[in-house]
């Protein structure tokens, strides 16, 4: 297994909102990714965004301008 | 064989269609269900679809658009949730079994807005069917017998002013006619996905307005929160228990492709103009009967007819053995229609027309009946 490390993770009320997301991000060049929703964490949908803790002002940004509701920006070590 | 039995499913549609059907039962896992690449496909195609129906129907967002198997699903959820409880709930005589049916199952008072001989619906009496407890108003868009069209701008008016919900059966304009949901002020539009969407049988749905919620025929299976005990009632998943027909929706998603490159301009007026040739080539055929107002600037392009006093489906049956020409007789679940236009016994022979079908046919149709009229005169 990888090691666990510090990341932005993104979670969602529903999947629709975790697609509508990540469409938007990889149009802005985000690095992330959809992950599925680690389990210490209640969302939603089972599926989150995992992103570099840098990204997180981007993230944010991209959340309001798409006007995902339901989102939460989370850091954890997984 | 010349398909005209549109109304009741498309059989010809863009090869694209089954084409992504084909390639989504090779690739694609289930959505919502894991984060791996094929359960992240099914995902993203399914969302394709939401967002391509929510772009179509102006509607709030492609969260708000759920899938089912039908529309019968999508109306038997919308009547069921809105008249829990009873209450009263406004009509027309045009409805399919699948709005009365449900509608009778609430054991709601109803008030049927009446039809005319020709298959009209007079919505001057609308605004006086109101009661302090109506609940619902539940109409289709185009009739399915006649192909008469509603305004459902009107109603949806009279129905904000009220302050009660409006739902819309689109089965037979989906794909056809320009709906605007948020402009039209309609609460819930069913639709399905297999006529004049274009897509795979087993699609359908309805698009929601945000300040309604509806609870779901089904529970169960939803991907997220497995421990609660309740279904989550975030939308869509609200009203998505199980498996999405992820394959059909991949067709379905290909298929509206398909409509926003061709337009819905370019399809209804072809469809219109092919089922007013039938019509001018049948109307004045000997022992030939038409129903419906083909003197309005819109409907849906459905020709219904009776041959002296035949039995629909025995005129049917012959224009399919002899000329290969496939019809629909009989009662199109469509009782009080009929009701009104006196063909409960006769039932009446269907013509719907698609895109896909051409003057040629059209013109070939025309022949049979001929050949029948004279047959009969």
């Amino acid at each position: 297994m990888r090691p666990k490390e510090l990341q932005l993770v993104v979670v969602f009320d529903t999947t629709a909102a975790a697609l509508a997301f990540e469409a938007a991000a990889l149009a802005a060049g985000l690095g992330g990714r959809l992950i599925p929703v680690p389990p210490s964490i209640k969302a939603g949908c089972g599926l989150a965004w995992r992103d570099a803790p840098a990204a997180r002002n981007a993230v944010d940004g991209l959340l309001r301008r798409e006007a995902i509701s339901g989102a939460h920006i989370l850091e954890q070590i997984i | 064989m010349i398909y005209l039995d549109n109304a009741a499913t498309s059989l010809h549609r863009p090869p694209c269609v089954a084409e992504a059907v084909c390639q989504a039962m090779g690739s694609m896992g289930n959505s919502g269900r894991g984060a791996h690449d094929a359960s992240l496909a099914a995902g993203r195609t399914i969302f394709d679809a939401r967002r391509r129906v929510d772009r179509l129907f102006h509607g709030y967002g492609p969260e708000q658009a759920a899938f089912f198997p039908n529309v019968t699903a999508a109306l038997n959820t919308a009547i069921t949730s809105l008249l829990a409880g009873g209450g009263h709930a406004i009509t027309t005589a045009l409805e399919h079994n699948s709005v009365l049916r449900p509608l009778y199952r609430t054991g709601a008072d109803l008030t049927i807005l009446p039809a005319d001989k020709a298959g009209r619906v007079d919505l001057s009496g609308l605004e006086a069917a109101f009661r302090p407890d109506t609940r619902l108003v539940v109409c289709t868009h185009a009739s399915n017998l006649t192909g008469h069209v509603l305004d459902i701008a009107h109603i949806g008016a009279v129905c904000a002013k009220h302050g009660v919900p409006f739902v819309v059966d689109a089965a037979q304009t989906a794909g056809c006619f320009a709906i605007d949901m948020q402009a039209m002020q309609i609460s819930v539009l069913c639709f399905t996905g297999h006529k004049g969407l274009l897509g795979p049988q087993g699609t359908g749905g309805l698009c929601l307005a945000p300040h309604i919620q509806l609870a779901p025929l089904m529970v169960g299976g939803s991907g997220v929160h497995s421990f609660d005990k309740e279904h989550p009632r975030q939308m869509p998943t609200a009203l998505e228990a199980g498996t999405l027909n992820g394959h059909g929706l991949a067709g379905l998603a290909a298929a509206l492709a398909w409509l926003e490159e061709t337009g819905l301009d370019a399809i209804r007026e072809k469809e219109d103009r092919l089922a007013r040739r039938f019509y001018e080539g049948v109307k004045d055929l000997p022992g030939v009967v038409c129903y419906g107002d083909f003197s309005a600037a819109q409907r849906a392009p459905i020709v219904a007819l009776n041959l002296g006093d035949w039995d629909s489906a025995a005129v049917s049956d012959e224009l399919a053995q002899r000329f290969g020409i496939l019809t629909r007789p009989g009662a199109h679940c469509a009782p009080l229609a009929h009701q009104a236009l006196g063909t409960e016994e006769q039932g009446a022979v269907r013509f719907s027309f698609g895109y896909f079908n051409t003057e040629d046919e059209v013109d070939a149709a025309i022949q049979a009946m001929r050949t029948l009229a004279q047959e009969e005169a």
